[in-house]
């Protein structure tokens, strides 16, 4: 491996750009290494890391966390989740406080551990929520296939979603000025690099896949400096030890089989097209919308004040929203950034 | 949510496996992973590994987190 770049290494960067650039940290994991880390406060003065939409929870809309909720309380029927989004407010509850009322709410590390309750309880409907990324779509797709083969009883409520596409939109509205991106490494590692050539071509943006740990963060950070000084706009690996350019082939074709592009609604960024993954109607039987679709839905309700819609374009950083730290704090979250241990709200709150 | 660890295979049965992170053993699935074997280092995500990693990628690894704060921070 080579040596890590210096601090003085950025900063001669920096000093030939001549102005002041932007980059987005797409992914959640990131915004909170560059924190932990320190690297935030060690960056030069004219580069700003901007937080993006990359943190799986937070950009789920209220309605999910509603139709959760109705499931948990519907006869017969669990609903497994990751515990990141037990605490996320919707309209009326989150998961946490409806399963202090007595909803059945269950959480889980894996969609295996999910089918594991559903093939001990044949007597009840296991939901597993399906939220996350493509580092975490293909595990559900597996649990997918696995159920239509051998357990009837569990199914899943989808709000998978894709980065390139989110990227592609937030470039496409032109609010926030982005002169690179630190490409989320874990979806990578699933997607391949190729998968930001489109990016690359049509926007002419600097994208290097970055790995999660302080150091790779530094050295991606001056990646993509070296490129924007040097005028090119490509595709770059620096998280090489897990991640190349076609991806995992077996995840892949996981996702292929269980799942179709949708157009897909994001917290903040609105409808994106073929952004979301939709459960293909040969896995009906897994697919919790078409299980329950008898289950009534109820309209959502948006929390007044709350900006974490803006905060989720980079729009605004969290200090910028009149709840924050007031009213909105990790104790008792409004938005959903606050409440994920990976959102843009919650590690402002934690670390400046 | 995309966290992901490096984890060693220590049991493996088709694609179930048990591995060993930081000392701790756990189930997992290698269902993504092309000819895994005892003894590999995998990327572990949500109960599944999603990549597999060289004794090279470790060293990389063990590297990187020596040097967790940038070099002149360290000083």
């Amino acid at each position: 491996m080579t040596a890590l770049p210096s601090v003085s290494e950025l900063a001669g960067l920096a000093a030939r750009l001549g102005r002041r650039i932007q980059l987005m940290e797409v992914c959640g994991t990131h915004t909170m290494s560059a924190f932990r880390s320190g690297l935030r406060s060690l960056l030069p003065e004219n580069v700003a890391l901007l937080s993006g939409p990359g943190c799986p929870v937070c950009v789920t809309p209220n309605h999910f966390i509603d139709r959760a909720v109705q499931l948990a309380t519907a006869p017969d029927t669990v609903v497994t989740t990751f515990g990141d989004m037990m605490r996320v407010p919707g309209s009326h509850a989150s998961l946490e406080k409806a399963r202090a009322q007595g909803a059945a709410v269950k959480v889980v590390y894996s969609p295996l551990d999910a089918l594991e309750e559903a093939r001990r309880h044949p007597e009840l409907k296991v939901v597993f929520l399906g939220v996350g990324f493509e580092t975490t779509a293909p595990t559900t797709a597996w649990a997918v296939q696995e159920a239509r083969r051998s357990v009837p009883n569990f199914s899943v409520l989808c709000a998978h979603k894709t980065m390139p596409e989110a990227m592609a939109a937030l470039l496409r509205s032109g609010e926030v000025r982005i002169d690179g991106f630190l490409c989320p490494g874990h979806v990578s590692v699933v997607i391949g690099a190729g998968a930001y050539r489109g990016l690359v071509e049509e926007f002419g943006i600097p994208c290097v896949i970055t790995g999660f740990e302080g150091g790779d963060m530094v050295r991606g950070i001056e990646m993509a400096l070296r490129q924007v000084v040097e005028g090119r706009a490509e595709v770059e690996i620096q998280y090489t030890r897990s991640v190349t350019w076609e991806g995992n082939a077996r995840a892949r074709a996981a996702l292929a089989d269980v799942f179709e592009e949708d157009d897909a609604e994001w917290r903040g960024l609105g409808m994106i097209p073929r952004s979301g993954l939709k459960i293909r109607h040969a896995y009906a039987g897994q697919d919790a919308d078409r299980v329950f679709a008898a289950v009534p839905r109820q309209p959502p309700v948006e929390p007044a004040g709350c900006r974490c819609g803006d905060v989720l374009r980079g729009a605004i950083a969290p200090p910028q929203c009149p709840l924050f730290r007031k009213i909105c704090t990790p104790a008792n979250p409004v938005g959903a950034c606050m409440v994920s241990s990976e959102g843009t709200c919650a590690a402002y709150y934690k670390y400046q | 949510m995309c966290l992901a660890v490096p984890a060693k295979i220590v049991e493996l049965t088709g694609h179930d496996a048990v591995v060993e992170l930081g000392g701790v053993k756990r189930a997992a699935s290698v269902v993504f992973i092309d000819d895994a074997k005892v003894g590999d280092y995998v990327l572990l995500h949500a109960g599944f590994a999603i990549e597999k990693w060289t004794e090279e990628d470790v060293r990389e690894y063990e590297e990187i987190l020596r040097s967790a704060v940038p070099p002149e921070a360290s000083s």
